[in-house]
């Protein structure tokens, strides 16, 4: 058998369908936009897709672990609001060290995150209702802590955010890119080669087996919606050395990109198959889609978000032609 | 004992209960609450402002309700609000006149949203989407679709017919609360006294099995996704109406949510099925009682959220079995203890 041969007789294994699929989908798009636009090319606009979105990846991972267990957390943009809130009011108002303020972000994050889980574990509410609820909770704390942004000038905070990790010719990334791929590479690892990981998916296949099987799926449970809660938090953390501001406007409908996200990266939502590394190529999908707007530049508002629709659109009619031809 | 044990299970009797319980609070908390006077033959007062401002949202949880019992969302029914307000306002303020320019705005409006809708349900039922991610689209390019309607603009209109649609009255009653009815008792017809409401639950039961048993489900499918986009339609009608103006950016901005929760206050299960009309016309008076109270009693606005997610979580708790179960248990071996409070001790589990 000749290389050749081996080559022509190669069969992607269906569960890695959806993700080529994705993958294919954002070669193209990158493709077209180098050959439309000349500075498009350039190594840094893939590193700036990273920059630019590293708050919403770190969001969109927590979302993945929620949704693999076959849940939703609507909950994640107040949560992110909440964080830039609560440490704009920690540093700015009280003067708070950044390091101790980062702290408490985390620790409400993820106790809001396993309020959450327990009263979907305990009560049986269901995720959607709970998240929702959450999501009303954590905005509703933001207001009542500050109506008005908070800008941010923590000098931790400054250097954080201003610091540029060179890597070699013109190309850099921030410290929040870094932060990022290092989650990204521990749910990577935790979700493939872990007891909890496994348990994850099979509570998303199916619950009731899992159970039988003598899983631990309450506990479980309730350890998504803490991850998620505190994927949340430090993701808003990263929002702010990203804006170097706190407002709790901050992310009002991020909860729906984040689960676009994960599902365009083929995650589907009744839970128990996905990667996280769809989740990236998700996020990246959808940051080249605002960078092609960008970089076309004649576009008034609401063209913006007729495009991003429509783009929305091709790219999950395609994804799902693609997975569905070879069923 | 038993007819009230029989009660507590009837699907509808917690939202009733928590609905009554909060005009209560509201009758304690000022007594004025309750007042409604006559004045040129219109009934006002704030029991009649939660009628009329709630039937936008008693529309879009009706069409919601539907969508659900087939294990379906619709996301987009805000946006089709603001797209239905801004053409039908672009063509008053460009054709000005009486009646007739009034009904040829309202067919317009209301088409297009019989085609957003047939697109909605196109995504879900022939090209089987998830519906959150199908309906999530045209969320996003909704906007932008008003936006373009409207040229970006507010768009100011002085029609007294299109007016009558959002704050007109008939026979000392408000208008908009009248047309609500007639949808709500269409729709409970339809799904009552005929087959049509088992099919639904059909559908939603298990998509599958309902199809091999040679129901067409894409079909229904479809058209409850037409019917709540219709029903998206003349909400928008109503709230430009009521306001004199569409506003492509904030018409019915976070309208999906707020009917999201009144199905599920209303106690329709969002994994699809089971469903109550009924319910959901409670629930979205149970939400908009709560908003009209947060401003009868002068509660700071920033708490809004936090006072919505408290009541809505003490609803949801009240009617999940399992915490009536664990309730019960805990009480069950000390028949002498008074119950554990409820309410405020789960407030915490969130915080």
């Amino acid at each position: 058998m000749t290389t050749l041969d081996r080559v022509r007789g190669y069969r992607p294994k269906q569960r890695h369908l959806p993700i080529l699929a994705t993958m294919a989908l954002l070669v193209g798009a990158y493709v077209f936009g180098a050959s439309s636009y000349e500075a498009f090319g350039s190594g840094q606009v893939v590193l700036d897709l990273f920059i630019n979105n590293a708050f919403l990846l770190v969001v969109a991972v927590g979302m993945t672990f929620v949704i693999l267990t076959g849940g939703i957390d609507l909950s994640v943009g107040s949560v992110v609001a909440l964080s830039t809130v609560v440490s704009g009011d920690l540093m700015q108002k009280h003067g708070w060290p950044a390091y101790a303020a980062i702290a408490v972000v985390l620790v409400v994050g993820a106790l809001l995150g396993a309020g959450m889980g327990a009263l979907i574990h305990f009560f049986e509410i269901q995720p959607f209702i709970a998240t929702l609820i959450g999501m009303f909770f954590a905005r509703g704390l933001c207001y009542t802590i500050s109506t008005e942004a908070y800008s941010i000038d923590n000098p931790t905070i400054a250097t954080l955010a201003q610091t540029q990790i060179p890597l070699g010719g013109e190309l850099h990334i921030s410290i929040s890119v870094v932060v990022a791929l290092v989650v990204v590479a521990v749910a990577v690892y935790v979700l493939a080669f872990t007891h909890f990981g496994r348990t994850v998916y099979s509570i998303g296949g199916n619950a009731q087996s899992a159970m039988l099987m003598g899983l631990k799926t309450g506990r479980t449970k309730i350890a998504v919606y803490t991850i998620s809660g505190l994927c949340s938090a430090l993701g808003g953390l990263l929002l702010v050395l990203y804006k170097s501001s706190g407002d709790p406007l901050n992310g009002v409908g991020l909860e729906l990109t984040a689960i676009a996200a994960v599902v365009i990266g083929g995650t589907i939502l009744t839970g128990g198959s996905g990667y996280v590394l769809g989740t990236v190529l998700g996020i990246m999908v959808l940051g080249i889609i605002q960078t092609l707007i960008t970089f076309d530049g004649t576009l008034n508002s609401w063209w913006t978000s007729i495009i991003t629709g429509a783009l929305l659109f091709v790219f999950i009619v395609l994804q799902r032609l693609v997975t569905r031809r070879t069923r | 004992m038993t007819a009230l044990t029989g009660l507590a299970k009837r699907r509808l009797f917690w939202p009733v209960v928590a609905l009554l319980a909060l005009l209560a609070g509201d009758l304690v908390a000022s007594p004025a609450f309750f007042s409604i006077e006559l004045r040129d033959g219109h009934l006002y007062g704030n029991l009649i402002d939660i009628l009329k401002n709630g039937a936008p949202l008693i529309l879009i949880a009706i069409g919601m309700t539907l969508v659900i019992a087939t294990r379906g969302i619709d996301l987009s029914v805000g946006a089709v609000v603001a797209i239905s307000g801004s053409l039908a306002c672009l063509w008053i303020a460009e054709h000005p006149g009486g009646v007739g320019a009034t009904l040829v705005a309202v067919g317009l409006a209301l088409g297009l949203s019989l085609v957003l809708g047939a697109w909605n349900g196109w995504l879900v039922a022939a090209l089987g989407i998830q519906p959150i991610i199908a309906t999530l689209i045209l969320m996003v390019a909704g906007r932008g679709i008003a936006q373009l309607i409207s040229g970006g603009q507010i768009i100011t209109i002085t029609s007294a017919p299109y007016e009558w649609i959002g704050s007109g009255f008939v026979l000392t009653l408000p208008s908009a609360i009248l047309i609500a009815l007639a949808v709500f008792v269409l729709a409970s017809l339809l799904v009552r006294r005929s087959a049509l409401g088992l099919l639904v639950e059909a559908v939603g039961g298990n998509p599958e099995a309902s199809r091999l048993a040679g129901l067409r489900s894409a079909r229904l499918t479809w058209l409850v996704y037409v019917f709540c986009a219709l029903c998206a339609g003349i909400a928008g009608l109503m709230i430009s109406a009521n306001v004199h103006s569409a506003d492509a950016n904030h018409a019915g901005l976070f309208i999906e949510l707020d009917a999201i929760l009144a199905v599920v206050v209303g106690g329709t299960q969002l994994t699809g099925g089971r469903f109550s009309v009924g319910g959901a016309v409670i629930g979205a008076l149970l939400i908009q009682t709560l908003t009209t109270t947060v401003y009868a009693l002068g509660i700071p606005p920033e708490a809004i959220m936090l006072f919505k997610a408290v009541v809505v979580l003490a609803v949801c708790l009240l009617q999940s079995p399992a915490f009536r179960r664990k309730l019960r248990r805990r009480r069950a071996p000390r028949p002498g203890q008074p119950a554990p409070a409820p309410a405020p001790e789960k407030v915490e589990v969130t915080a």
